[in-house]
């Protein structure tokens, strides 16, 4: 049985109003805040260290974003951290404050299908997320050509731009995953508290789980050397369920041109390789190929279950 | 148009085994107000939103104006206006703000919508707060832009779920008056509630629901007339085999429906004494004999809690 007219009808109106309330609202001006005085705080404290090695390493500029100055964290290790927070607050009450606020039937009377609704979220999410990312972007690239007296080469602002839109995926699947929370937790205040906690066992916990989740899956037999190397590939497949992982190892590949290989290489592989020769840009896409993949992958699998679960939710409240 | 512009034809939902909306049938002409009338929980609300399409019936159809809620939902959503029970808007916009909101989604031309809200906001006495954050509207205030809403959209249809909940006396008046003035405007109005004195008053037609079922279903002034007029209304709680049928014999009596050992006897006259002789001669125990409802609301309460003893 087929229903009539688009899933789409609507979609721009509410991206539209979902916008206008993300950006005003104090939650998103507090975040921005801490986010742009964090980044660019990272970014300008390394910038003094960057300089000393301007004759000695072609990639000055993808230096500002990974290199970390003691104490504080590399500008990438931030962003790490505070883009799930970010995606977070913009959906954990994306649909259950609609419930709450009893205004979920009002408007799904009007002449548009959920589908729109749950789209234009989102999209309005992730519009924001891009905004606010590609600001902090501009704000760090913008610092670096002031401090540092030299413009970044094409190189740079390709990966440069890579980087950014790695960000935005991995910022996606928080926000997916936060959205899909606030549809199957009718309180706002629950919704928030799982994602928070999805967000602290990737964050902290889950490079503590895989070495014992590794030991009992797949032990390194002692008399065969391969079963080693096996060991340790199991363990980063696991790593990498965690999207923390997967954003990492992009960074690494986009951010670090001379980064030739994510997991285990045996020297055979290495023979002719000239070591710390920079990757051309589209050899490094290619190696984290699977993880840009792989984060693409889970937005759109936590998008379609919110999606379900949506759709076969009760409107009354 | 012809035909009734709202139909239900064994309209059912279950959910599980707990049967909320059960075979229903429903026929609302152009320009009725009709007012379901029950209990919480008797499947008003879900057979609302079974005609909305934002619920999927179990079994059976239901037209809204000529469409298929369940297959074309933009098309009826685009010619009924809702107002939820216990509507709510966005607090930190102003009236005018949420109503463009819904304007938008409705699909309204662009250069017609303030236009259309400024005349729907004069319309239901909110011109002074158009502008003002909904948070600092009353109860009564919320409703009234919920009405401005259904204005706005031109809708031909309404249906207001609760429409009176929790507003005062004063506030409920003035809601009537409101909704009466829209009657006159030719515009088709389904209207659910517990307060029979609203549907009364309002109300051309009726259908008192129970438990997922229409029990009673007329015109506000016949039912009120076949209380107070014509023929009796007598109740019978009594124990034994075959009453209904005795009772039945008795000259006189029209109808007689059983529910749970109370008989509801519809008779020509007072009958009690004859009813009363004919149960205890056909071996029965007479327990309570009532006759005679004032008003509409006794028989509401009266049919009620009748069915509620059965259950």
């Amino acid at each position: 049985m087929r229903r009539e007219g688009s899933a789409l009808s609507g979609v721009g109106t509410v991206v539209l109003k979902e916008l206008a309330d993300n950006l005003t609202s104090t939650r998103m001006r507090l975040l921005e805040l801490l986010i742009f005085v964090t980044g660019a705080g990272a970014a300008y404290s390394t910038i003094g260290e960057v300089r000393q090695q301007l004759s000695e390493y072609p990639f000055v500029f993808l230096l500002i974003f990974t290199a970390a100055h003691e104490p504080l964290p590399s500008f990438v290790a931030f962003l790490g951290f505070l883009i799930p927070i970010v995606a977070i607050a913009l959906g954990f009450d994306a649909v259950n404050s609609e419930f709450n606020r009893r205004t979920m039937s009002r408007i799904l009377a009007q002449p548009i299908y959920r589908d729109a609704l749950l789209i234009g979220k989102f999209l309005a999410g992730l519009i924001t997320l891009a905004v606010v990312l590609s600001a902090l972007w501009l704000l760090v690239v913008g610092l670096g050509i002031l401090m540092l007296g030299l413009p970044p080469n094409t190189d740079e602002v390709l990966r440069g731009f890579a980087f950014l839109l790695a960000a935005i995926a991995y910022g996606g699947v928080w926000l997916a995953l936060a959205l899909l929370f606030s549809v199957i937790f009718r309180s706002a205040a629950t919704a928030a508290l799982a994602s928070l906690a999805v967000w602290l066992l990737f964050a902290f916990f889950w490079q503590m789980l895989v070495p014992l989740v590794t030991m009992a899956v797949a032990p390194p037999d002692p008399y065969d050397p391969y079963s080693a190397l096996h060991t340790i590939n199991v363990g980063m497949d696991i790593s990498r369920i965690s999207p923390n992982t997967l954003f990492s190892e992009a960074t690494l590949a986009f951010l670090s041109p001379t980064t030739r290989a994510l997991g285990p290489v045996l020297s055979s592989q290495m023979q002719g390789a000239i070591r710390g020769t920079p990757l051309p840009l589209g050899e490094s896409i290619a190696i984290v190929w699977p993880q840009l993949t792989a984060l693409l992958a889970s937005v759109i699998v936590l998008f379609v279950i919110a999606y379900i679960l949506f759709q076969r939710q009760e409107v009354r409240a | 148009m012809s035909g009734p512009i709202i139909l239900a034809e064994q309209l059912t939902e279950a959910y599980g085994t707990n049967v909320a909306v059960d075979h229903l049938d429903l026929a609302i002409e152009q320009g009725e107000v009709f007012g379901l009338l029950g209990p919480n929980g008797a499947g008003k609300t879900t057979t609302i939103l079974m005609m909305l399409g934002l619920t999927e019936p179990t079994s059976g159809t239901a037209r809204v104006a000529g469409f298929d809620p369940l297959r074309q939902p933009l098309e009826v959503k685009r010619r009924v206006g809702y107002m939820p029970d216990q509507v709510g808007f966005y607090d930190n916009l102003s009236g005018v703000v949420n109503l463009r909101y819904t304007a938008r989604l409705a699909g309204i031309p662009r250069r017609e919508i303030d236009p259309r809200i400024d005349a729907a906001m004069s319309r239901v006495g909110l011109a002074e707060a158009a502008h003002h954050a909904v948070k600092t509207y009353s109860r009564g205030m919320r409703q009234r832009l919920a009405i401005a809403e259904i204005l706005m959209k031109q809708a031909s249809v309404a249906i207001l779920d609760e429409p009176t909940g929790g507003l005062d006396p004063q506030a409920t008046r003035e809601f009537l008056d409101l909704i009466r003035s829209l009657k006159q405007d030719g515009m088709t109005i389904l209207l659910s509630s517990h307060l029979l004195d609203l549907v009364q008053s309002v109300c051309d037609r009726v259908a008192l629901f129970n438990v997922g079922k229409i029990g009673l279903i007329g015109r506000v002034n016949d039912l009120l007339r076949e209380v107070l007029g014509g023929s009796h209304v007598i109740r019978v709680e009594a124990t034994g085999s075959q009453l209904d049928r005795a009772i039945a014999a008795v000259p006189g009596v029209k109808r007689v429906t059983e529910q749970g050992g109370v008989f509801r006897v519809e008779a020509s006259g007072d009958l009690r004494p004859q009813i009363a002789r004919a149960v205890v001669a056909a071996g029965g125990d007479l327990i309570t004999i009532a006759a005679g409802h004032a008003s509409l609301d006794e028989v509401y309460r009266q049919y009620f809690e009748g069915v509620r003893d059965a259950a």
